[in-house]
């Protein structure tokens, strides 16, 4: 039986600052008096909240910083929220973390493997951790490797492995035990794409047998292509949810046309607004202009031809099609990559 | 607790032990051979001390190869690992509580140090050639005390490789390691410091002193030593200390 997830308001504040050049340079003498101690305190979480169903594949999708993988070290008891509470299936994962433990699987953002070890040993002796017979571990070892290409390194330290063989082997580690919720913390960052079709059917495969998968990443057709649902996440808070699909189609028109204009005088912008198929106008500043519709192309002589009336040059046009990346820039004004 | 994963974890450690076996011994041997080879041998010999010296000079150097084996064993992998390799993060997730981790890595380096305990004893002998006399009057006090000591250095281990960030490695082993041998009463006992009156008393703040006079309780009890119950009472404390000060830095290191 596949189980789900669930998070009720999760807060994460950080009060001490990360460590910076001046705190780690060894034993420093300050001499005099130092300044007022300046009051540190990053939100990374702030009232996060979320419902992941049984079976699904569910995407955390947000620029870097937004809180994702805060959110999955919350959800996996690496990381201690200052308020708020998350259920892995039943269990509450601050108060039954190695019950929890059990049921999970993770992938890093970062590959943390075991330096000491040869990649069989990493994933024979992870199985280990998890109480696997000796004879069991062997064999899942061997099939992990081979589905994910790893036989001809397999009794090698992992020094030599290039990124994506240590990717690869970071999710085969998180299989070993057979998890039934799987965390994936941008599992296709620094992937050929070749790798990362690969990478998306093991995925696909995986939730197939009931596994329950939740990833983070700020690419656009990884959730679209994986996830059934999406959790839009910006400052430590989701705000929106949903199907890629449902998601794409609540931008006002769908289409996004954004143009880059010599200047933007208002009547100009009513005019676009009153086009036909023109459901919102947005004016970021310095001559951007950003208009939702229900078509593209189809605006752009219309568009040229209001420009050159008012007498306004128009640098740039582009075009997108109804996207993720939209309703992220529709959400919160920023693309994903800002 | 997790006895299986628990189990695993040292099966680990064990392996990855054996795997650079020739390194770890080259490291708990190599320096205290060349003291017992300078002092118990060159110097006694020549005739700068006298050959009694030997004798009271191996307890001390039981003590020192436990010590820094035990403390290097826990406190060097711990530094990168939770720093920089990020590789205990596999073990943080294993099903076991986030203290039944550190408390293998403990029981791990306890191992260690009393594996080259066992090591460094005939080969100091060897070493020193003859003259040497030990006595094994008192061979249960002996284990209880080989392992006060080990759980000694595993903790001290423990701490040091919780609190110490990577830059300052190097000034771990200057500031701290260093000071606490040359004053932890291996290479002499605790009592020729009577002359240097608060000396004596400060270096009572040191627990290598408790386990090089430990060992001479036991091992050459006709040389002058602490008494046995301060020594046995003071190890139980440092171990105590030093221990639930370690886990509480393990676990504010493992969780964010």
């Amino acid at each position: 039986m596949a189980i789900g997830i669930r998070a009720e308001d999760l807060r994460k504040t950080y009060t001490s600052p990360p460590p910076t050049a001046a705190a780690t340079r060894g034993v420093g003498l300050r001499l005099g008096r130092r300044g007022p101690r300046q009051k540190y305190e990053v939100k990374a979480l702030d009232g996060l909240s979320l419902d992941v169903a049984p079976g699904e594949i569910f995407g955390l999708l947000g620029p870097n910083g937004a809180g994702k993988s805060t959110t999955v070290g919350v959800l996996t008891t690496r990381v201690r929220p200052t308020s708020g509470r998350a259920w892995i299936g039943s269990y509450d994962v601050w108060n039954d973390g190695v019950a929890v433990k059990r049921l999970i699987g993770v992938v890093p953002q970062r590959p943390n493997l075991d330096l000491a070890l040869t990649g069989r040993e990493i994933l024979t002796f992870h199985g280990a951790y998890f109480g696997v017979p000796a004879a069991e571990r062997a064999r899942r070892a061997q099939e992990l490797l081979e589905r994910f290409q790893l036989t001809d390194r397999a009794d090698q330290l992992t020094l030599g492995y290039s990124g994506g063989m240590l990717q690869r082997l970071s999710i085969a580690r998180a299989l070993m035990h057979e998890p039934q919720v799987l965390f994936l913390d941008e599992p296709s960052a620094g992937l050929d794409p070749q790798t990362r079709l690969l990478l998306w059917d093991l995925v696909r495969r995986d939730n197939e047998r009931g596994t329950t998968i939740l990833l983070t990443t700020h690419n656009m057709e990884e959730a679209d292509a994986l996830c059934s649902r999406v959790a839009i996440v910006d400052h430590g808070r989701v705000i929106a949810i949903g199907t890629p699909q449902e998601l794409k189609s609540s931008i006002p028109g769908g289409y996004l046309v954004r143009l880059h204009l010599a200047g933007a005088p208002p009547d100009l912008l009513a005019r676009f607004e009153s086009l036909p198929g023109v459901t919102e106008v947005r004016s970021p500043g310095n001559g951007g202009v950003d208009l939702y519709a229900d078509r593209g192309g189809a605006l752009v002589p219309e568009i040229a031809r209001l420009s050159s009336e008012a007498g306004v040059e128009i640098r740039d046009v582009r075009i997108s099609e109804p996207s993720l990346e939209n309703l992220f820039l529709h959400h919160t004004g920023r693309s994903l990559r800002d | 607790m997790n006895a299986k994963a628990f189990l695993a974890m040292l099966h680990r450690d064990a392996h990855v032990a054996r795997r650079n076996f020739v390194t770890l011994l080259l490291q708990t041997l190599f320096q205290p051979m060349l003291l017992v080879f300078v002092f118990g041998r060159i110097m006694t010999t020549s005739g700068l001390i006298t050959p009694q010296y030997k004798s009271m000079l191996l307890p001390g150097i039981i003590a020192l190869a436990m010590l820094l084996s035990g403390v290097w064993s826990v406190a060097m992998p711990l530094v990168s690992e939770f720093q920089f390799t990020k590789e205990i993060e596999d073990r943080l997730l294993a099903p076991i509580e986030i203290e039944g981790v550190a408390i293998e890595k403990v029981v791990a380096g306890m191992l260690q140090a009393l594996a080259a305990g066992a090591v460094v004893i005939p080969t100091a002998w060897l070493v020193m050639g003859r003259g040497v006399q030990l006595s094994f009057a008192a061979p249960i006090q002996f284990a209880v005390l080989a392992l006060l000591v080990a759980c000694l250095a595993a903790s001290v281990g423990l701490v040091l490789g919780t609190s110490v960030g990577q830059t300052q490695i190097g000034l771990m082993f200057s500031l701290v390691i260093a000071p606490m041998i040359f004053f932890g009463c291996a290479y002499y006992p605790w009592s020729s410091l009577a002359p240097f009156p608060l000396l004596q008393k400060v270096v009572l703040v040191n627990p290598m002193v408790y386990a090089s006079e430990g060992f001479r309780s036991t091992l050459v009890p006709r040389f002058p030593h602490l008494p046995k119950t301060a020594i046995f009472g003071a190890l139980f404390f440092f171990d105590a200390i030093f221990l639930a000060f370690g886990l509480r830095q393990f676990r504010r290191k493992a969780v964010g």
